[in-house]
This record gives C-alpha cells, sequence and structure tokens, in this order.
C-alpha cells in the first residue's frame, strides 16, 4: 500500500526534475499512440524532437523554431504571473486575436503613409487592445463576482466571431478581389515586422518575448507587486493580513497578460502571418497555458519551455508532411504533456511511503 | 417563423447542453470542480459517432459515446482525487487533450452520415394540439435528458446517497470523520459527469449536427458550466438554464436564415455575449452566490492533513 505525506515545504529537486520527466514519459505514451495509429514509433519521436534542430533540413526549421515559440513565450509569461496569484485567465487567445485586430486596424488606417513612429504605434495599439479585452473579465471579476475562468473563455468565442466579421468587412482588403483577409502587412514597409536578421526567423516579437521574460524575472523577485503575487498564491490569509488588494491584484494579472498576448497578436499579424483572416488564430493562447506549468510558471523556465513547446509545433508539421501524421496528433500530445507534468506533481509536494496506513 | 416548430427546436437544441450540466452539477455537489466538460463533450462526440457508424444503430452509439467520456473524466479522476493534482488546470488539460484526441480519432469519420435517429411519437400525447408537436414527437435521448434531471433533483433531495454526496461537496473533513469513503464518492460522481458530457457530444454528432467535425462542439461544455452557476446548483433550474439558452440559440439561427439586417457574425456571437451576462447577473449578488455553492468546491481532500 502507497501512502502519501505532505511534505512541509514542497521540494524543489522534484519541482525541476518533473518537466524533464514529463517530457520523456509523453514520448514513450506517444510512441505507443502513434504504434496505435500504425505509424513507425521511433521514426515520429525522432522527426519531431531531433530533426528540427539536428537534422538535415535543419537549417530551415530551427528558424521556424524561434517564430513559434515567440508568441508562446510572451503570452505565458503574462499567464503565469495570474496563475500564481491563482487569477486564471484561459482566454488569451481571445485577447491575441484583439490585440491584431486593434494593431493591424492602426496600420490599415494609416496606408499608404510610410512612416517610423507607424511600428511602434501599431505595436502600442495591439498591447491596448489585449489589455482592454483581459480587463472585461477583470471588472466583471472584481465588480461583479463573476468567475473569470468562464468569462474569460467565453470571450475567446466572442472575439473568433469579431475577426471573422472584420475580415470580411472593415479590414477587408479593397483591392483583395471579394477574397476575405486584410491586405499583407509585409508588402507595407512602415507596418511590416519582418526578420531582423536574415535565416534566424528574428523578429521583433522574439525580442519583446526575451524582454518580458526579464521583467517577469525582476518583478518576482525585486519588485512589492511580484511579492504579493507570490504571496496572494501562496498564502492568500497571510496576504490578506499584510494589506494585498485582491481587486488590484486581479486586474493587474489580468492587464499584464492580456496585454501580452495582445502583443504577441499583433507581431504574428504583421510579421509571420502578414494579415487578418478569419484562420488568424492557430491555438497559441492556449499552447502557452502548457508552456506556462511546463515552465513551473517560472520566467527562466517558460522561455525553455516555449522552445521545447515550438520544437513539437514545428517537428509536427514535419512528421505531418514526412508520415502523414494528422495535426491533431500535436494537440493530443501537448494535452498529455500537461497530464504527466500535472501527475508529476504529487512527487514535488508528497512523499511516498510504502506500508499501512497507521491506526490513530 | 412557426412557433411549434421554434419551440420543437429549442428542445433538441437544449438537450447537448442540458446533458452536460446536469452531470457537471452531480459532480460539483461532490466537491470537485472538473473544467474539462468541453473536452468530454467532444470525445463523447466522436466516440459516439464512431460506435453508431461502425455498428449502425445510434443507441449503442449514446452508449459508446457516454463510455468513451467517462473512461476519459477517470484520467482526471485519478489525478485530481489519487495524485492530488490542481482542479482547474487538470480540468483544462482535459479539455486540451480531449480536443486533440477527437480529431486524431475522428479524422476517417468526417463527411460521413451516422444512423438516423428516429423520433418516438409518443401515442395520444402527440396529437394534443400545439403540446402535442412541441413535446411529444422527439427522439429518445430528449425524454432522457429530461429523466434525468428528475433523477438528479430525486436522489440529490430525497435519498441517502444524495445526501452523502452533498455532505462530501460540503465539508470532505467532516464527511471523512463520520466514515464516508470521501474519494470513492467523488470518482463515482466524476464518472457520472463524464458519462453525462458524453451523452451530450453523442448527441450533438448524431442528432444535433447530425455529422462529425472537428471542434464541433464550438464551446457548448463551456456554456454547461455556466449554466451550472446560473442554476445556483439546483437541477430544475439548469433545465431552465439550458432551456433559455437553446432558445437564444434556436432564434439566432432562425434570424440568420431569415436574413435579418443584423450581420451573422454578431448574431453568432450572442449565445456567449448572453451566457456571459447572465453569469454576470447571477454571480453579483455575493451573499447569495457563495450560500448556494458546494463548500468545498474545488478543494482537494487529503485523509492524512
Amino acid at each position: 500500500m502507497i501512502r502519501l505525506d505532505r511534505r512541509p515545504d514542497p521540494s524543489r529537486a522534484w519541482s525541476l526534475a518533473t518537466p524533464p520527466l514529463a517530457v520523456l514519459a509523453t514520448m514513450i505514451a506517444g510512441g505507443l499512440l502513434f504504434a496505435a495509429l500504425g505509424k513507425p514509433p521511433v521514426e515520429a519521436i525522432r522527426t519531431i524532437f531531433w530533426d528540427p534542430v539536428f537534422g538535415e533540413f535543419a537549417f530551415y526549421y530551427r528558424g521556424q523554431l524561434l517564430v513559434k515559440a515567440g508568441p508562446l513565450i510572451l503570452i505565458a509569461t503574462g499567464l503565469s504571473l495570474g496563475f500564481r496569484a491563482g487569477v486564471w485567465n484561459i482566454g488569451a487567445e481571445g485577447q491575441y486575436i484583439i490585440g491584431a485586430l486593434c494593431g493591424a486596424g492602426v496600420a490599415l488606417a494609416a496606408y499608404p503613409m510610410e512612416s517610423a513612429f507607424l511600428f511602434p504605434l501599431m505595436v502600442v495599439a495591439g498591447a491596448l487592445g489585449g489589455w482592454a479585452w483581459a480587463m472585461i473579465p477583470g471588472i466583471l471579476r472584481t465588480k461583479f463576482n463573476t468567475n473569470e475562468i468562464l468569462t474569460s473563455l467565453l470571450l475567446v468565442y466572442v472575439a473568433e466571431q469579431l475577426m471573422a466579421k472584420m475580415s470580411f468587412g472593415l479590414l477587408r482588403n479593397p483591392e483583395g478581389s471579394g477574397f476575405p483577409g486584410s491586405r499583407n502587412l509585409q508588402q507595407y514597409p512602415s507596418a511590416a515586422n519582418s526578420e531582423l536578421i536574415a535565416g534566424t526567423g528574428m523578429h521583433w516579437g522574439i525580442v519583446a518575448a526575451f524582454v518580458a521574460v526579464i521583467f517577469a524575472h525582476v518583478l518576482l523577485n525585486r519588485h512589492i507587486m511580484g511579492f504579493n503575487i507570490r504571496l496572494a498564491g501562496q498564502a492568500p490569509r497571510a496576504a490578506k493580513f499584510s494589506g494585498v488588494q485582491p481587486a488590484r491584484l486581479i486586474l493587474f494579472c489580468l492587464g499584464i497578460s492580456g496585454a501580452l498576448a495582445g502583443m504577441a497578436g499583433l507581431f504574428e499579424v504583421a510579421g509571420p502571418a502578414g494579415q487578418i483572416t478569419p484562420s488568424f488564430n492557430v491555438g497559441y493562447g492556449f499552447t502557452a497555458i502548457i508552456v506556462a506549468f511546463l515552465g513551473r510558471l517560472h520566467p527562466v523556465g517558460i522561455l525553455l519551455a516555449g522552445l521545447l513547446m515550438a520544437l513539437t509545433y514545428v517537428g509536427g508539421e514535419a512528421a505531418q508532411a514526412n508520415l502523414g501524421l494528422p495535426a491533431a496528433a500535436i494537440q493530443a500530445f501537448q494535452g498529455m504533456l500537461l497530464f504527466f507534468l500535472l501527475a508529476g506533481d504529487v512527487l514535488t509536494n508528497f512523499r511516498l511511503r510504502l506500508g499501512r496506513p497507521e491506526v490513530a | 417563423m412557426n412557433p411549434e416548430l421554434l419551440l420543437s427546436a429549442l428542445m433538441v437544441a437544449s438537450t447537448p447542453i442540458l446533458l452536460a450540466a446536469i452531470g457537471e452539477l452531480v459532480v460539483e455537489k461532490a466537491g470537485v470542480l472538473n473544467l474539462g466538460v468541453e473536452g468530454m463533450m467532444i470525445v463523447g462526440a466522436i466516440c459516439g459517432f464512431a460506435v453508431a457508424v461502425e455498428t449502425q444503430n445510434p443507441y449503442l452509439g449514446f452508449l459508446g459515446g457516454a463510455a468513451g467520456a467517462a473512461a476519459l473524466s477517470m484520467i482526471f479522476a485519478f489525478l485530481t482525487q489519487v495524485l492530488l493534482s490542481n482542479q482547474v488546470a487538470t480540468g483544462l488539460a482535459l479539455t486540451l487533450f480531449g480536443l486533440g484526441f477527437s480529431a486524431l480519432i475522428g479524422q476517417s469519420y468526417s463527411g460521413q452520415k451516422p444512423p438516423a435517429t428516429h423520433d418516438l411519437w409518443i401515442p395520444l400525447l402527440r396529437d394534443i394540439p400545439f403540446l402535442g408537436p412541441v413535446l411529444f414527437r422527439h427522439d429518445l435521448m430528449v425524454y432522457v435528458s429530461l429523466a434525468l434531471v428528475a433523477l438528479v433533483w430525486a436522489v440529490l433531495t430525497r435519498t441517502r446517497i444524495g445526501l452523502v454526496l452533498r455532505a462530501v461537496g460540503e465539508n470532505h473533513d467532516a464527511a471523512h470523520a463520520l466514515g464516508y469513503k470521501v474519494v470513492r464518492i467523488r470518482i463515482a460522481a466524476i464518472a457520472f459527469g463524464g458519462a453525462c458530457a458524453g451523452l451530450g457530444g453523442a448527441y450533438l454528432s448524431l442528432v444535433r449536427v447530425p455529422q462529425w467535425t472537428e471542434g464541433m462542439t464550438a464551446g457548448a461544455g463551456w456554456i454547461a458550466l455556466a449554466i451550472v452557476v446560473f442554476a445556483s446548483w439546483r437541477p430544475w433550474r439548469v433545465l431552465l438554464g439550458a432551456y433559455l439558452f437553446g432558445g437564444i440559440t434556436v432564434l439566432q439561427l432562425n434570424l440568420q436564415a431569415a436574413g435579418a439586417s443584423i450581420p451573422v457574425e454578431y448574431l453568432s456571437m450572442s449565445p456567449y455575449l448572453i451566457t456571459i451576462l447572465v453569469l454576470v447577473i447571477m454571480s453579483a449578488d455575493r451573499t447569495r452566490a457563495a450560500m448556494n455553492a458546494p463548500a468545498s468546491l474545488g478543494r482537494p481532500f487529503h485523509a492524512a492533513a
């Protein structure tokens, strides 16, 4: 009989060991899943995890790696602050969409004017758009006590409909011969978020992601707001006694995560995606939740986790092309990773003891 | 628009959400917050669809959907009840995994037609003017969903099992001290919730749509979660909430079909917006919201603590 004893403090060693173990377990379970689908398991795992970095066509995939990791890291960094404080913003996908809409809206309003100020203005508009969209669940939570999990998630569907409307209506390319979708911002020099170093995939969004990681690290370790966030998550009663205002904390966490998600959306629409279309969003906002947990809600951890998750995206595309693996397999794979991670947490918080339970 | 047809369509549109919500109500009454309803519904949708297509029997399909989603919910039960993981995060994981997994196994089923689920016209009652076409000319699952609401209400308020389940949800430490098996009761509740969500999903893919497409639940599971809050954790109010929501869905679909001057996208977002609005109204009164929610909702239970 195995018994669980709560540790007085979470184990640091297990906390660090869980993510790599979870990745390993996912590879094994994923391999079994692929085998069940009739795909060669070892080859599939190698195509997803090894070839994009070290394989024959790695020069192409490595650039893609940063392109995918940028938005994931940017969004997950914002989400992790809220998750630490027990504020569950799971609607980052919606904030990402609205950020892209607002940023692209600014660019399309200015078209065809060329100005050095346009791109910074778009970034601000994107961040404000995401912030405002996240403020809806924030204000509903603080003023009306409405569960932010449900409202933020339901707003994703609203944002998707809004984007569909915009790409058929207001933001549609007048020279697009009737196709849905906006002008391509990559062909508009002042608004384009182009590659900074050719061949690396590096664009301003990735720079912003690195800055956000540093900013979050400083905030959590050197600033009173970061201390309050950690306190509210670990000991809500103590936080109350030390004078932390829950409403302000909720608005701060939702606002930051919304603004970062909005910025991620803007960098994507002005860069890799290029235009607003009804199928612009590809689920970065949801995958970022997994990235945040895989990175242990720690900025540096999120950086590494974001790169790993980007690898599954890039490798997943390669596996789709080479092995005929369905796109959804990667999504199932990512969900599985989160399961193993959460299961592994038992080792962080509890000691496993063999033996019969003592009779009190 | 014919009011008879509109009301009859309302009952069909509400049934998937009603089924999922009544299951989640039982789960939450036992003190567990399972945010994976969306994931369980979509797995139920594909499992039900696959079984129905393979056996050419819709009723086996419904059973298959319930079984598939209940099996998925056991992952959640194991993680949260045995390994004591965070319920919010685990529920989200269940939804993300469910969406991916269902798309994976559903690949070969897109574009196929499921076997028809025939309507059971209840003799005599079906001929009542107006009420007959609205209430008594539906398929079996509509009646099953209504019977489930009544059953859940009766069990929760009129039986010993219901009392124990509510005790576990209100104060798991006290229930444990009295000798009730908190973890086992909760696992059973989670399985029931999973099976109900699976039935709801199967109803979507076999009757409501009827087809399999990736991500076809489109937030229905999240709306079911919201309806449980709207209902203040009371079975008959879940019925009211689900039918209210179904009414809005049917109305906006009819407006779309009638070519109303409001753009289609704005009509499509209305069910989500109205769900948010209703949530706000129900939770604005803090004392009442706090009184009705099960006191141990979302709190992990560890016997040694």
